[in-house]
């Protein structure tokens, strides 16, 4: 089954199809607490994607050393040594970003979409899959909370990246910044996301009952003839 | 049919449930609740002049323009003329603080129908009251414009603007009954006098449109409640009465409590909401931050309606359990 579907596949299929927070709804946690502004997603979206793809790498690559009893225990251990390199990193190189993230650079350890990738994927797959797997959920995290930074920042401080976008005659709204207005806006692209599916589902299906009606006209003219 | 010897009043009726009808149709339920509001809008221009029209106009206008654009986009009928749109504009702009921005209007307007209400299906299917629903983003959106209170047009007193809840909550001040039953008090720009909601609430009871159960029930609860902390420390706590007239408890009683769509079926669960109602406006009232909490109270209370509707489902006659 994991043979017969491509590398591209692979690294693709994090951005829409099985899009970690849309679609696999994992990682709620830094999706709603941190994306108050673009660069904060930006950066815990880097620092997750990091620790996603060097944790998927050495899991998949010892993953027939480790016995399947205690495994969760070993992708723990795995995942949160590239946590305290990431969380120290950024400690000495961005001090303001880290501060600004607080607990949740450490929190990545139990972030669900690294272990959910470890324990669905890289316990099973070949570590270049792995790691391409990995890059693709990461970049679909990013995507996905530099999509929200900007939407609450934009409206929530009329910036976005820091730089004033937005007149100043709009009043900036202060929900959107406020926990509640992460819930909202999280809702409601999660919402739009369905709604697309939906519709591209309900449209293959009329196309696929057209086809079949079609072929059974065929059919019957067919039989009248004969 | 002229063979039939049966009485027709007798007839026995073979369709499907619901065998009981309603006298009004919803339409003509909705434009009584529009006439409902009248006094409330006129009280609303006597004492905070002419402007606050143009509020209450923006909110109903934007409103309906969002019920329309959605039905249109999502390519379902239009269900503009049912009046609904038309209410809820209303009664969100009847319950926002006068000389409120129109733009800031307009946005609580178009959140109200789209993610009160047609998020959820449209009319009928809302779990929350969708004017509230739009008042509450409003004032987590803007909450410094929101609280900022106009002085009525006959004031006395010139020097406070500050609604009664306000002046109980943060100087300890008790603003007398009197004003607060005509209206000439600080506050939102419907639900300052008493008198006017009155009269429309009655209005609405009488037709048959509303159910007295849950006014009532939130009334004689309030009294209950508020009655409590009254009699246990009367300095301290406001008397139930104040607590009836102040704010907007009479207002969310009478047009947003008994919205059909949000408020239980079953006359016990009406007497459950109603009362809980009443007790979270006291308990935040007089323990929480906030100097008001009937819109928090009424969208807490929406939330738990289909569980109050499904523990006071009457039992059917002969049923064993």
């Amino acid at each position: 089954m994991k043979a017969n579907k491509t590398l591209g596949y692979e690294y693709i299929k994090g951005f829409w199809e099985t899009n970690p927070v849309l679609k696999q709804v994992l990682g709620m946690c830094p999706t709603l607490a941190v994306t108050v502004s673009v660069m904060n997603g930006l950066a815990m979206a880097l620092a997750t994607t990091f620790v996603l793809v060097f944790s998927s790498l050495l899991i998949s690559s010892i993953r027939k050393l480790i016995p399947n009893q205690v495994r969760i225990a070993a992708f723990i251990v795995v995942i949160a040594t590239f946590v305290t390199i990431a969380d120290l990193v950024m400690k000495a190189q961005f001090p303001d970003l880290s501060k600004a993230l607080g607990p949740f650079v450490p929190l990545i350890v139990v972030n669900c979409i690294i272990l959910g990738r470890a324990e669905a994927f890289a316990s099973k797959n070949s570590p270049f899959r792995s790691f391409l797997d990995a890059l693709g959920n990461g970049t679909g995290f990013l995507i996905v909370l530099v999509v929200m930074g900007g939407i609450r920042e934009l409206i929530g401080s009329r910036t976005l990246l820091g730089y004033q976008i937005l007149p100043n005659g709009f009043e900036p709204w202060l929900i959107m910044i406020l926990p509640a207005g992460a819930f909202l806006t999280l809702g409601l692209l999660m919402g739009l996301a369905n709604f697309y599916v939906d519709k591209k589902k309900r449209s293959e299906r009329e196309e696929l009952i057209q086809k079949y009606r079609k072929s059974q006209n065929d059919v019957e003219v067919k039989g009248q003839e004969a | 049919m002229e063979t039939t010897t049966v009485n027709p009043t007798y007839k026995l009726e073979l369709t499907s449930s619901p065998h009981v009808h309603s006298r009004w149709s919803t339409k003509q339920a909705m434009w009584f609740v529009v006439i409902a509001l009248i006094p409330a809008l006129i009280s609303a221009v006597i004492f905070f002049g002419q402007y606050q029209l143009l509020i209450i106009l923006t909110s109903v206008v934007f409103c309906i323009g969002t019920e329309y654009l959605i039905k249109k986009i999502r390519k379902r009928k239009v269900t503009v003329t049912d009046g609904s749109a038309v209410i809820t504009g209303l009664l969100l702009g009847l319950i926002l603080p006068p000389n409120f921005s129109l733009s800031s209007t307009a946005i609580g307007a178009v959140f109200a129908i789209a993610v009160g209400k047609e998020i959820f299906g449209g009319l009928g299917y809302n779990i929350f009251n969708p004017a509230l629903v739009g008042r509450a983003f409003l004032q987590a959106a803007f909450p410094v414009a929101i609280t900022t209170w106009t002085k009525p047009n006959f004031a006395v007193d010139t020097v406070t603007s500050a609604t009664p809840l306000a002046a109980y909550k943060f100087d300890k001040v008790f603003t007398s009954i009197q004003p607060m039953f005509f209206g000439n008090i600080g506050g939102s720009l419907g639900e300052t006098s008493a008198l006017a909601i009155l009269i429309g609430g009655i209005f609405l009871i009488a037709v048959g449109v509303v159910n007295y159960r849950v006014p009532l029930a939130m009334i004689l609860g309030m009294i209950l409640f508020a009655g409590i902390f009254w009699v246990i420390d009367p300095v301290k706590y406001p008397n139930p009465l104040f607590q009836i007239f102040a704010g907007g408890f009479l207002f969310g009683t009478f047009f947003m409590a008994t919205d059909w769509v949000t408020s239980p079926i079953t006359s016990k669960g009406m007497w459950i909401f109603g009362l809980g109602i009443a007790l979270l406006v006291v308990v935040i009232r007089i323990f929480g931050g906030l100097p008001e909490g009937v819109m928090y109270a009424i969208l807490i209370m929406n939330s738990v309606v289909p569980i109050i509707n499904r523990y006071t489902y009457p039992k059917i006659f002969g049923e064993a359990k």
